[in-house]
């Protein structure tokens, strides 16, 4: 199988690092490679494009010209959204192209056809089989929430990623590892992303109604595919408490946690005590810690 | 000449009933033409506003500013507070019967507001500009001083001050910034320095 190019995204080298060592850790698991690209910089997420559209596709150009490989993937659902947009525009587009490339002054762009992939999708592309043929835990009894966001699944045009209404493939592959998916409403609205910082009262209201499905709908934990919307379920939890006097008490995992807890792969490198809501307990009371 | 039927009387489109002025007509094109979208096709059906899940604390809800924005409303449109409260989500985008992308017109109206700088939300601003000066100096985003710097400027001092040393626990936070920012200050000096 040849290497895929890993952007891990600047989260992974801080509020996320669990993310990052348990993707590395499951593909390693999984025999997937992934190769970092070099010098890789910041995508430029939401501020680029909401102020400088010639900035955002730069700064995607950027990454692509310095990636070792034409088959790219990354863990977070914002840098895949950015990545797949910029692709869709500089390919629709010959003059904006034009004008990129005046800016970046790519030199090794040419001909080249990238693919983007978010990690779920290679996984997920793995094989489900594959994926349960090397579980040495299941999950069994634990129910676990499994939440998409917006930028994995919108624009569907865009990024064709799964049903953009109800998105299936991280439910199935948690349900690979023995654990049970619960049915709820809640997949793909927002948890206010950026808006943690200008305006927290929104994105406590939003991430509010989102862990109230999640618990109403049984689940144990809330599975994640994406950094920004871990920090905004998870560490918000403490802002709810403190401001609106509910405690949910929800711990939120990256999906690869979770599967590599299924996978054998040990407690430590998979990071559980890096998570502010600790999933130990929970996990301790099924059996699976 | 044949005698126009009720019906081609009643769907006639050379004299539409709004009259636009040139100024709010130039602006209604600057969306259009900036924006790659054609928000004159947009009939009010309330979809975008109906799935927005910040629409409860705009000033004018999503569909509102299309319709401003056909009625070359400009300066209301830049100045409100809503575009910079769209967050992105792209829900009206996937849902819209038109197919126009709104959310695509909202980064297009930001940009032009920011041109005649219009700010009408302080720390949505203060926070892009943050984030902006935050990856021209490192290459990556360096937590740690974009906060600090988002407190600063923005005069909410000490917010989520109480996070800090957590997340430093937790080892959510990097000690050390990349060294890649002149990678990306070469393409913001190529874009003319312009560093918005």
């Amino acid at each position: 199988m040849t290497a895929y190019a890993y952007f891990p995204g600047c989260s992974a080298h801080g509020t996320a690092k669990e993310y990052d060592r348990s993707t590395q850790s499951v593909c390693a698991k999984l025999g997937i490679e992934l190769e970092e690209i070099p010098d890789w910089v910041c995508c430029g997420a939401s501020p680029a494009h909401a102020v400088n559209h010639l900035l955002s596709l730069a700064l995607v150009a950027k990454n692509l010209d310095l990636s070792p490989s034409d088959t790219i993937v990354t863990g977070c659902a914002a840098c895949y959204n950015r990545f797949k947009t910029a692709i869709h525009a500089l390919q629709h587009d010959r003059p904006l192209w034009e004008q990129v490339k005046q800016i970046v002054q790519p030199t090794k762009l040419n001909g080249r056809d990238f693919r983007v992939f978010h990690l779920l999708e290679v996984i997920h592309e793995f094989g489900l089989e594959g994926v349960k043929e090397r579980v040495t835990k299941p999950l069994k009894g634990l129910k676990v929430a499994c939440y998409y966001g917006c930028l994995l699944v919108r624009p569907p045009k865009v990024m064709a990623f799964d049903d953009p209404d109800n998105p299936k493939k991280m439910d199935e592959l948690i349900a690979a590892v023995g654990a049970e998916p619960v049915e709820w409403e809640f997949k793909t609205e927002c948890c206010g992303a950026f808006h943690a910082v200008p305006h927290p009262e929104i994105v406590l209201r939003l991430t509010s109604n989102i862990l109230r499905a999640a618990k109403d709908a049984g689940a144990d934990v809330v599975s994640v595919a994406c950094p920004m919307c871990q920090i905004n379920l998870d560490l918000r939890q403490l802002d709810i408490q403190k401001r609106h006097k509910v405690t949910f008490n929800m711990p939120v995992l990256y999906f690869t946690q979770l599967l590599g807890l299924a996978l054998g792969i040990s407690e430590g490198e998979l990071g559980f005590d890096r998570l502010i809501i600790d999933p130990r307990p929970i996990l301790r009371e099924k059996g699976l810690v | 000449m044949k005698q126009a039927t009720e019906r081609e009387q009643l769907t006639r489109t050379d004299e539409l009933p709004i009259v636009l002025t040139e100024e709010a007509r130039k602006f209604t094109e600057e969306v259009i033409r900036r924006s790659g979208e054609r928000v004159d096709w947009c009939y009010q059906c309330g979809k975008c506003t109906a799935g927005c899940p910040v629409a409860f604390a705009m000033d004018i809800e999503p569909s509102r500013i299309m319709r401003l924005v056909q009625l070359g409303q400009g300066e209301r449109v830049l100045k409100s507070k809503a575009i910079w409260l769209c967050v992105g989500c792209q829900t009206c985008t996937t849902r819209c019967p038109q197919e126009i992308d709104p959310a695509k017109v909202m980064d297009t109206l930001r940009e032009m507001a920011l041109e005649k700088e219009f700010a009408a939300d302080k720390e949505v601003v203060t926070f892009f500009r943050s984030f902006l000066d935050n990856i021209q100096r490192y290459g990556r985003v360096f937590e740690p001083t974009l906060v600090l710097q988002y407190n600063l400027r923005s005069g909410h001092l000490l917010q989520d001050a109480d996070k800090g040393p957590l997340m430093l626990f937790k080892g959510k936070l990097p000690l050390r910034p990349s060294r890649n920012g002149a990678i990306v200050r070469k393409i913001f000096d190529a874009l003319g320095g312009r560093r918005q």
